[in-house]
């Protein structure tokens, strides 16, 4: 390091307006190496434009008001949509977020307010520990524990296997959202003598819902697109759901079913479940950053 | 308190309820006069074209009656049956006594058709009707014939200009009745099959790829050049796949049609408790590779409404749902069959 | 600070009041045991209906080779290989990749702005389903790798690794798949280990005349080396457990085979196959070998929660 590069004034970020028009072989060398970075980084871009090109390329045809309003198609029949599994996706998720959602706020109002730190420790552990399980094994686990023993297949069990897996991403945001927030917010409120159950439900959650919101968003973008607890818990039909105790379609399952049929009309379905899934999916990404600008407590960048 | 709570969290929950109440209010669509009534099966992959057009078509004659069917393979069709977790179950491949004992509520079998099992192929250049001899046919699925010019195909085919590309075998990964009647067949014209093989729902494979269902192994043969698989001809048919003329006992080469399978469906008798393989079949113009498809139904059902309407919907496929086999690749069911699966069908009790 | 409220609007807490607060703490604290319970409960509900395979296979089970279930033999081996090498090949190509990545979008190569977007854009193929990507790869990637498998195959086929010619569906496409899965998993975490590093240690060195790049390499990844190797850790356990992606283009093949063009089988992807028919022996053996990769995917996911931790503090 024999070089002296002019320093520059110590109040702006160091990095900032270095002077690199020295032809030197390390400021050579610098440049192939940020030649590779950004080649690399286009390649990390690239399979993103192929997947989404693809996808609104081969499902785009097929995106007209009949896929959202007709049912399942089976083999050889024409036409057709995935209305039918549009619901079962909508029930399945609903079911999970009203399993999923008070059981992960309430666990990180303890972890974040009530637990003593070792305890808190060792469940944060135990939840982070549950995401990293494979959905293969949550949805056999779902299948032993709530179709052998009720009888059959259901929605009911899909939302439970569903819900296993959004907990510990809901805790997860939930504790850290509760966490920002400033201890002078518990301290002012118990001032005025709230109880401490006033004081979580009517100042801290709702300071700290924006993110929490983002967490459940994102949880539930998840659940939708998940495929192997479904195939084990909530099996499939061709038919709109009519009850919490029967099979249904999900569209994560329809894609699975049909993604490797040799039929041309169930194939094209498929594509388009897919561009509907990608397009649900970046909606709850957008709806998640957007609801996070409006926090009040936030990690600043 | 109370209220102050309730209007705090009214915004959170809110949209989810709205939700649900959208989508539960979509359950109460399909009301009409008759009461609604869902039935759940699943089993082979074999006929899962055939029975959801059935269903459907039931469907939109009564829009009361839901019959769901899923397509999980014949090994999964007769566990998910016998556990109960399906109202009724479908195999390629009867049950056997030993299975037939573990389901307490009794087991009625119900031939409901029957189809043909081709030999496709991806070859490039090559038509429909590539010729394969019964030792050809049993080594390349042993994995010993593996050039597509091997002299073995080629004599037999000598108008074929056949390439010199290495023969991929594409068969099942899961557990189903297709492949039990092919490896049946397979362990009838070659002793070594047997041997080192076997025959069943699910084999040790001695090369090739899995594909799941008939539809997998139908894409794969699509998409892989030089693929060879076994199909049940409603997956070949509307995708147009080649398919090979196979040599029968009798030492002829036959192609697959209704025709060839009805021959080879009149050689075996149905025997009174409506089960029977029908391998390695001879005779003139007879297709070596057919089999009857059965639904398993309970003999009895704790819920009258279910019994009822099941065996409303298997009369009315049995009759009326025949009409549609042919189109979709599949062997209609001879009348004197019909009148003994009916009279089976009537076993069933609520 | 004396109030102008009177004694009388300050009163002790009523016991309605107390109770509440101690039921609701109590409720909390249900729940939340209850989330770390749910792990326990899986491992233990895997866990007994494993027993009748372990008891018969043993450990013998993790290295034999042949999955059976018309003669009831099964061994686990060639699945095992199957998760550790697609894993491995999606890492491979992974880190690097998003390693760079994070650089890029850590440092000030590019405005602040733009960098936003293109983390924005990452973290979307994370959200992908990973059914869209199996469904992808089948009709994308396979043919892709068929191509360059092709090559491998012709001049480099003296090697075990691409002994066989390919024919499609196998390893290679598999991990290059899972490679594209983990990749922002990587990115993202490689990223804000980078970008949460102090900005002294940056300008300290570039006031002694350092180049960008001997910073980055000398200085700022090894300062936020653990957070990248959590960030490996973490994406390597996605890539161990992912299933559905990897059964629509693995092949389905239970034969070991050392060549990566070959068709081969995770366990996750053996086990969503056979789990709906199996009974007995295979289901009890299809249990153990998840139970197997549970335990795999643990022990990444924990250290890698043991390396932040240790950041952290």
């Amino acid at each position: 390091m024999t070089s002296i590069a002019p320093t520059q004034n110590s109040d702006q970020s160091a990095a900032q307006g270095m002077d690199r028009s020295f032809a030197r072989p390390q400021t050579l060398m610098d440049l192939v190496w940020t030649g590779i970075a950004f080649t690399l980084l286009g390649i990390a871009l690239l399979p993103l434009l192929l997947v989404l090109g693809y996808v609104i390329f081969k499902g785009i045809g097929r995106f007209n008001l009949d896929l959202f309003t007709q049912q399942i198609p089976a083999a050889l029949q024409p036409g057709g949509g995935v209305g039918s599994a549009i619901a079962g996706t909508l029930l399945t998720v609903a079911i999970a977020t009203l399993i999923s959602v008070p059981l992960s706020i309430l666990a990180a109002v303890y972890l974040s307010e009530f637990s003593s730190k070792n305890i808190a420790d060792w469940i944060r552990f135990a939840t982070n520990a549950l995401s990293g399980v494979p959905s293969i094994i949550v949805g056999i686990f779902a299948y032993g524990m709530f179709v052998v023993t009720i009888g059959k297949f259901s929605a009911l069990a899909g939302g439970v296997a569903l819900a296993i897996l959004m907990l510990p991403l809901i805790v997860r945001s939930t504790d850290e959202a509760l966490q920002l927030v400033p201890q002078d917010v518990r301290w002012a409120s118990a001032v005025v003598g709230a109880s401490q159950f006033q004081t979580v439900l009517q100042v801290i959650l709702p300071a700290a819902l924006p993110t929490i919101l983002t967490g459940i968003t994102l949880a539930i973008a998840r659940a939708a697109g998940e495929t192997a607890p479904l195939i084990f818990t909530t099996l499939f039909s061709q038919f709109w759901p009519r009850g919490l105790f029967e099979p249904i379609p999900t569209l994560a399952v329809l894609i699975y079913n049909f993604a490797t049929v040799p039929f041309q009309n169930q194939q094209e379905i498929a594509w388009a479940a897919s561009l509907l899934l990608v397009l649900l999916v970046l909606l709850s990404s957008l709806f998640a950053r957007w609801i996070t600008r409006k926090s009040f407590y936030s990690q600043s960048q | 308190m109370i209220n102050q709570l309730l209007a705090s969290r009214r915004s959170l929950f809110l949209g989810l309820v709205l939700l649900t109440f959208t989508v539960t209010s979509c359950l109460g669509l399909a009301k009409g006069s008759e009461p609604n009534v869902t039935l759940i099966g699943s089993g082979a992959t074999f006929p899962a074209p055939l029975y959801q057009r059935w269903f459907s078509e039931y469907n939109k004659q009564k829009p009361a009656i839901q019959v769901a069917y899923q397509a999980v393979g014949s090994g999964a069709g007769i566990e998910q049956f016998t556990q109960g977790t399906v109202d009724f179950g479908a195999s390629d491949v009867a049950m056997k006594d030993d299975e037939i004992k573990k389901v307490k509520q009794g087991v009625v079998l119900l031939p409901m058709t029957a189809g043909t099992i081709v030999i496709g192929y991806n070859v490039p250049d090559q038509k429909t009707g590539l010729k394969l001899s019964r030792k050809a046919l049993g080594d390349i699925f042993l994995g010993k014939l593996q050039k597509w010019n091997d002299p073995a195909i080629a004599k037999v085919n000598p108008d074929a200009k056949l390439p010199d590309l290495p023969i991929i075998v594409v068969h099942r990964s899961e557990g189903s009745g297709t492949t039990a009647v092919f490896t049946k067949l397979l362990s009838k014209i070659s002793p070594e099959w047997k041997e080192k093989v076997g025959d069943g729902k699910a084999v040790d494979w001695p090369t090739g790829v899995g594909g799941r269902g008939n539809e997998g192994v139908a894409a794969l043969v699509q998409q892989i050049a030089g693929a060879i698989g076994y199909i049940e001809y409603g997956y070949a048919k509307p995708t147009k796949i080649p398919v090979a003329n196979l040599e029968n006992k009798s030492g002829q080469y036959v192609e697959p049609n209704t025709e060839s399978a009805l021959k080879a469906l009149a050689t075996a008798k149905l025997p009174d408790n409506l089960r029977v393989f029908i391998t390695d079949p001879e005779g003139e113009g007879v297709y070596p590779l057919v089999t009857y498809t059965w639904i398993m139904a309970q003999k009895q059902y704790e819920d009258k409404v279910k019994a009822k309407t099941l065996k409303e919907v298997m009369t009315w496929s049995l009759t009326e749902g025949q009409k549609l086999s042919e189109e979709m690749g599949y062997v209609p069911l001879p009348q004197q069959t019909v009148e003994k699966v009916k009279a089976a069908l009537a076993k069933i009790q609520a | 600070m004396t109030a102008a409220t009177s004694n009388a609007d300050i009163q002790p807490r009523s016991s309605t009041d107390k109770l509440l607060d101690q039921s609701f703490s109590r409720l909390t604290l249900v729940c939340a045991f209850s989330v770390a319970a749910v792990l326990v409960w899986i491992a233990i509900v895997v866990g007994i209906q494993a027993l009748p395979a372990m008891q018969k296979f043993g450990l013998g089970f993790l290295t034999g080779t042949k999955w059976n279930s018309a003669k009831e033999t099964f061994g686990a081996l060639p699945m095992i290989y199957g998760t550790l090498v697609s894993s491995l090949i999606a890492l491979l190509l992974a880190v690097p990749t998003g390693l760079a990545s994070a650089i890029v979008l850590s440092e000030n190569f590019l405005p602040r702005s733009i960098r936003t977007t293109l983390v924005f854009l990452i973290e979307l193929l994370a959200a992908i389903p990973s059914i869209i990507y199996g469904f992808w790869g089948i009709f994308v990637v396979i043919p892709f790798l068929k191509g360059i498998g092709t090559w491998l195959h012709q001049y480099l086929g003296w090697l075990p690794l691409f002994s066989t010619p390919p024919i499609g569906p196998g390893m290679l496409p598999a991990g290059v798949v899972l490679s594209i899965m983990i990749l922002p998993i990587l990115t993202v975490l490689s990223r804000d280990a980078l970008a949460s590093l102090p900005s002294d240690l940056r300008s300290g060195a570039y006031s002694v005349g350092s180049t960008r790049w001997q910073t980055i390499f000398k200085i700022l990844i090894p300062a936020a080396f653990s957070g990248i190797v959590s960030g490996i850790m973490l994406s390597l356990g996605r890539a161990l457990g992912e299933t559905m992606a990897v059964t629509l283009v693995i092949g389905n093949s239970n034969d070991l085979n050392f060549s990566l063009l070959a068709p081969a089988n995770t366990i996750s992807s053996l086990v969503v196959s056979q789990f709906s028919e199996a009974t007995g022996l295979q289901k009890s053996s299809l249990m153990y070998a998840a139970l197997v990769l549970f335990a795999i995917t643990l022990i990444v996911n924990i250290w890698a929660l043991i390396i932040v931790r240790k950041v952290k503090q």
